[in-house]
């Protein structure tokens, strides 16, 4: 029997393989963009405040930065002590069409040599950790160079 | 122009891993500042107390806390929280009390334990809480966001690891004359090199640490320090706490995206940069004004970035200021004269209030070895997560 795949954050992203997308709001008055999503009220001060959609981000970006974490961060990261720590890249990705940055894990076996700042990523689905005494799979987003192959 | 307060008294405790209570830091601190101000616990009219989220409900009501250990003695209380710009927002908290004459003497204290290794979020379950939500999904630690910095200044200015580490040896020779300062040694760039990668491209002697210590300030109205006859006060002149404006297009700690500038022009100056210029029209001064600055050298490429914030240099242009020797003693505006945070390691309710401790100091050119010549006017500057700016701005 497969694992349940629980998002690690319910309304953050959706969809498989090349649909998948990180989902945000967008304000249907002033036309702002949010990520992680509002879903209560506009925060544009401009704006009197209109009804916020569900829409999805782009696919692709530009890298703004990036870095990696060579020490195992504390919880509420999950990882298995008895394992060795396996540093994973951070990429924070431009997108141009919301004007907005986005921070997000390297896809794995992507290392801070793989990346360069205006490179472009796409996302695609990811796995943050397996939780085997609730045999729950809990999913997340990941930044990869284009044309990439996991 | 805001009125001016005087400050009477500083005082700290050492910085270091003492493992001790933040009460017992801060409670010393307060001490020392009270006897440089030559006053008495009894004659301060309000105590405003930088909370500290690692010590309980103690932590939560600092004010009361450090009330309390001094000795009830009836005076007014606040206790504020703006994590690291939490001290600055106590000094803005006094100085209001005291030019709106609900307090003639106010004391200042903040003081912190910090515990070994990452600072990570309170327990608990809290899916709202950004803070949680950046350790929970990314795994993003603060020295990850350093990074992402870092790295940035290095594609968009060219900036290298070489040039961090000289910030580095710059802060830790600064420091090997504080006796306040937690570290004392001084470092080499070869130093800064053998030590491990922690966030590429920073490493362990790039980013600061976290300490235990505690500071502590006398304010008063000018009116008492005329009174009370002390000689020319060090004034606090301005105190900048302002917010980001819409859209903050800078990644900020602990935020995992920065706001969409789809629908909003965002403002030709950074959030950071704000700050500061917040604090220049308060005190109707300049960065051309400056005899020292006290930045907060979360890391030492986060140094480069508050040279240009402040208006130091031009953007772009924090490393060659760095090269051309500005910005250590005997430069043209030496910033970090305490050995920053490089040298004390983040205590951080005390570390804004400490950076006016320094200020006050070298105003008074009571800063021995590490003294700048001639210091007539100091700005402090600092961020604090979610949004706390803050820089003071003292002159003598």
């Amino acid at each position: 029997m497969s694992r349940t795949r629980t998002p690690v954050v319910d309304g953050w992203f959706a969809g498989d393989g090349e649909g998948f997308r990180l989902l945000g709001t967008r304000c249907t008055a002033c036309t702002s963009v949010f990520f992680p999503r509002e879903d209560a009220h506009c925060r544009n001060p401009g704006c009197s405040g209109g009804v916020l959609e569900e829409i999805s981000l782009s696919r692709c970006g530009r890298v703004w930065s990036y870095t990696d974490s060579r020490y195992r961060p504390p919880s509420p990261y999950v990882t298995d002590p008895e394992l060795p720590w396996v540093p994973h890249a951070l990429i924070a990705v431009e997108l141009e069409s919301e004007r907005i940055v986005v921070l997000g894990q390297a896809a794995p076996g992507v290392t801070v040599a793989d990346l360069s700042v205006g490179m472009e990523v796409e996302v695609v689905p990811g796995v943050l950790h397996e939780d085997e005494d609730t045999d729950t799979t809990w999913t997340t987003w990941h930044w990869r160079p284009t044309g990439v192959r996991a | 122009m805001t009125g001016e307060v005087a400050v009477l008294g500083a005082g700290m405790h050492p910085w270091g891993k003492w493992g001790r209570s933040f009460v017992e830091y801060g409670a010393a601190a307060a001490r020392a500042a009270l006897a440089d101000a030559g006053l008495e616990w009894r004659d301060v009219g309000s105590i405003v107390g930088a909370d500290t989220v690692r010590g309980g409900y103690p932590g939560y009501v600092a004010g009361a806390t450090f009330a309390k250990a001094l000795g009830w003695q009836g005076a007014r209380v606040a206790s504020v929280y703006a994590a690291c710009a939490s001290g600055a927002q106590a000094v803005n908290t006094a100085r209001a009390q005291i030019l709106s004459g609900l307090a003639d003497v106010v004391l200042v204290v903040g003081a912190d334990a910090a515990p070994k290794g990452f600072f990570r979020p309170a327990g608990g379950d809290r899916p709202d809480d950004p803070d949680w939500l950046r350790f929970r999904v990314l795994g993003a630690t603060n020295p990850t966001y350093f990074g992402l910095y870092a790295r940035r200044r290095m594609a968009v200015h060219g900036d290298t690891a070489e040039d961090f580490a000289q910030v580095k040896v710059k802060n830790s020779a600064l420091g090997a004359l504080n006796p306040n300062a937690r570290y004392r040694k001084r470092v080499t760039a070869e130093d800064v090199a053998a030590s491990a990668v922690v966030a590429d491209p920073l490493r362990l002697l790039d980013i600061c640490a976290t300490s235990d210590g505690g500071a502590a300030l006398v304010l008063s109205s000018m009116e008492f320090a005329r009174r009370h006859a002390t000689n020319r006060p060090v004034r606090i002149r301005a105190v900048s706490t302002v917010t980001p404006r819409y859209p903050n297009t800078v990644l900020d700690l602990p935020d995992i995206a920065t706001d969409s500038a789809l629908a909003v022009e965002p403002s030709a100056d950074t959030f950071r940069a704000s700050i500061a210029r917040a604090a220049y029209e308060e005190a109707d001064l300049g960065p051309e004004d400056l005899s020292l600055a006290e930045v907060y050298d979360l890391s030492t490429a986060l140094e480069l970035q508050w040279y240009e914030d402040l208006g130091l240099c031009g953007q772009g242009e924090g490393a060659k200021l760095l090269r051309e020797g500005a910005t250590t003693l005997g430069g043209r505006i030496p910033v970090n004269a305490s050995g920053g945070l490089a040298s004390f390691g983040e205590a951080v309710p005390a570390q804004a209030i400490a950076q006016v401790c320094e200020l006050t100091w070298q105003l008074r050119e009571e800063s021995g070895a590490r003294q700048v010549a001639g210091a007539r006017v100091g700005i402090t500057a600092n961020q604090g997560l979610f949004g706390h700016g803050s820089a003071v701005i003292a002159v003598r």
